[in-house]
């Protein structure tokens, strides 16, 4: 991990509200692994005082503008615009300076290979999905199950099917692949193939969701958690969450930057999951 | 940072002493925002900075609050992470092989949730030689005086100094809560009492509301409040205390750049502490350190002794 002091190389929206940021990072995609994050800050902007964490979605080169130049790597981030720092970020153009901490955290385990292996996404929780998919592809049946509100929430699903992965989308309202929640797909495919293994990334309630079905057909799960958080590196405290037999006589705080932010199922405690319902830190 | 030979001789000087512990510049991490000092290894030389100040350690583990336990408010943050720690004898077992290895001052900063458990701490920091100096956090609630911090009544204040003081033979820092209608009283009681040195300000208490849900931000409702948002307070509180005691003062609150560092050292503190910017900017204290010593060859100072304190 380091603080990479580097600028923008694109940053687009890609669908309503969602953006799609590549930035300059050489060096990055060695140490990358999936489910990590970076602790993003737009330089010498102050406010928002903290970073915001941000999914790594994934990282790659750019061929070079000639031929004995090297290839410019880069790291991709998508992000929801939802609150002060998304919105500077949105506005944010190519060649801008940014900082960069990276990559963090523990990534997936992708350590029971083969078979079949279920992702699923809701809305952003997409981002760490894409990553794992491309490093499962080549010895693995991989399905990806996308959820959302409406179509604008459904993102990146035609690159997930370059890479070969089957998609099945879902959305509330029906706008875009079958109506209903991303859920109902699981069962349907746990019932199909009860050895998959399932990794999830989304909102807590569909995460809590999620985990519900893979008790109900013993899946191995593994979800990655968003939390607050100031420091990413594990100093602040922040943005712990309750472990396996926590209680306030032998509590077990796990911290979502260092023990996570990719967790098994069983080694958290989900009844304390979800006190953040506040969408942003609500700095504006 | 690493200049050759020829160079150096013209370098100012940046060493300060305090209560005896000589550092090789005036630049410390605030407690709480620097773990144990390994978390912060990958992003700088933990040789660079002039002392390490480990997060609060107390008797037994802490597991600190429920969640959320922070929220960003305008140049600021709220916390209250309930002073989470893995214990004292947790902490030397674990933490002190790698410090060890450090030629850099390390400072325990300490507290009790009851005077007896200050004074059992005091006892067992007294026992680790890699520790320097202690740093007595007093802005605990007294839980068996129902709950009144000790930080902010001049009496407890300097009981509990007073205990530990006759525990310690080590350089005893005591970091002072602003949280108080007059901070040199408090001051004045803990350097009678037998401080070696008074670091101020600790968190400002604070609130945030989300008006959507109708809840605090924080699980535990209020929080300390750091960053730029406090500085000029905490700049106010450290001329004040220079003025009211003869010790050292560590200055913190709200330092982000260099020049923000100055103004404390200006004001009379003789080092500084670096908090919530160590989150932001990991490296924030070399940029600082960095910082310090070019405003010095700007000013024509050879000695940072020359400028602390120098208030016009």
């Amino acid at each position: 991990m380091k603080n990479y002091r580097t600028k923008i190389i694109s940053n687009q929206e890609i669908s309503p509200g969602y953006y799609r940021m590549r930035i300059l990072a050489p060096g990055f995609g060695k140490k990358a692994r999936s489910g990590q994050f970076v602790m993003f800050r737009v330089q010498r902007s102050l406010p928002p005082l903290l970073r915001r964490p941000f999914g790594i979605f994934r990282t790659g080169f750019l061929p070079p503008d000639c031929d004995d130049m090297p290839p410019t790597e880069y790291v991709e981030i998508l992000y929801k615009r939802v609150g002060r720092g998304t919105t500077i970020m949105a506005e944010l153009h190519e060649g801008d300076r940014v900082e960069l901490l990276g990559p963090l955290g523990n990534g997936f385990d992708l350590t029971s290979s083969g078979g079949e292996k279920i992702l699923v996404g809701g809305g952003i929780g997409l981002v760490p999905l894409y990553m794992l998919a491309s490093e499962l592809v080549d010895n693995n049946s991989v399905r990806l199950l996308m959820g959302g509100r409406t179509r604008d929430d459904i993102l990146a699903v035609t690159e997930f099917e370059r890479l070969g992965v089957e998609t099945y989308v879902s959305t509330d309202d029906g706008s875009l692949g079958e109506e209903g929640l991303v859920t109902q797909v699981l069962e349907r495919k746990l019932q199909k193939y009860p050895d998959a293994e399932v990794f999830a990334c989304g909102p807590m309630p569909m995460l809590k969701a999620v985990r519900e079905k893979c008790l109900e057909y013993q899946a191995p799960l593994q979800v990655s958690l968003e939390e607050f958080m100031a420091c990413g590196v594990g100093a602040c405290l922040g943005c712990v969450v309750k472990g396996v037999g926590h209680t306030d006589e032998t509590p077990s705080y796990l911290c979502t930057c260092t023990a996570g932010p990719v967790f098994k199922a069983e080694h958290l405690d989900w009844t304390g999951l979800g006190n953040n319902d506040s969408e942003c830190g609500g700095c504006s | 940072m690493r200049p050759d030979q020829t160079t150096q001789s013209k370098r100012p000087s940046l060493a300060v002493e305090i209560a005896g512990i000589r550092l090789r510049n005036p630049v410390m991490p605030a407690s709480g925002t620097f773990g144990y000092g390994e978390e912060y290894a990958p992003f700088l030389d933990l040789e660079d900075i002039g002392a390490i100040v480990t997060k609060g350690l107390s008797l037994k583990p802490k597991a600190g609050n429920p969640t959320p336990r922070i929220a960003e408010t305008i140049s600021g943050m709220l916390n209250a992470i309930g002073l989470q720690n893995v214990g004292i004898d947790a902490f030397k077992k674990h933490k002190i092989p790698f410090l060890r290895t450090l030629n850099t001052p390390v400072i325990a900063n300490f507290f009790g949730n009851t005077l007896e458990e200050y004074g059992e701490v005091a006892e067992r920091l007294e026992d680790i030689p890699e520790i320097v100096a202690a740093e007595l956090n007093i802005s605990c609630p007294n839980v068996k005086q129902g709950g009144i911090v000790f930080g902010t009544d001049p009496k407890a204040a300097s009981e509990v100094v007073r205990l530990v003081r006759s525990k310690l033979s080590k350089p005893l820092i005591v970091k002072l809560t602003p949280n108080v209608t007059d901070i040199t009283v408090v001051a004045r009681a803990v350097e009678e009492a037998g401080a070696d040195a008074i670091c101020c300000i600790n968190t400002l208490t604070g609130m945030s509301i989300d008006i959507r849900t109708r809840k605090p931000r924080l699980a535990n409702r209020t929080g300390g409040l750091s960053g730029p948002a406090i500085r000029p307070i905490a700049v106010r509180m450290v001329h004040q205390v220079v003025q009211a005691v003869s010790l050292p003062v560590i200055g913190v609150g709200g330092i982000v750049r260099a020049m923000d560092a100055l103004e404390f050292l200006i004001a009379g503190a003789t080092a500084v502490q670096v908090g919530t910017a160590n989150f932001v900017d990991p490296s924030a204290m070399i940029t600082i350190i960095n910082g310090i010593e070019e405003f010095c060859i700007e000013e024509g100072i050879d000695d940072i002794n020359q400028l602390i304190g120098s208030l016009r």
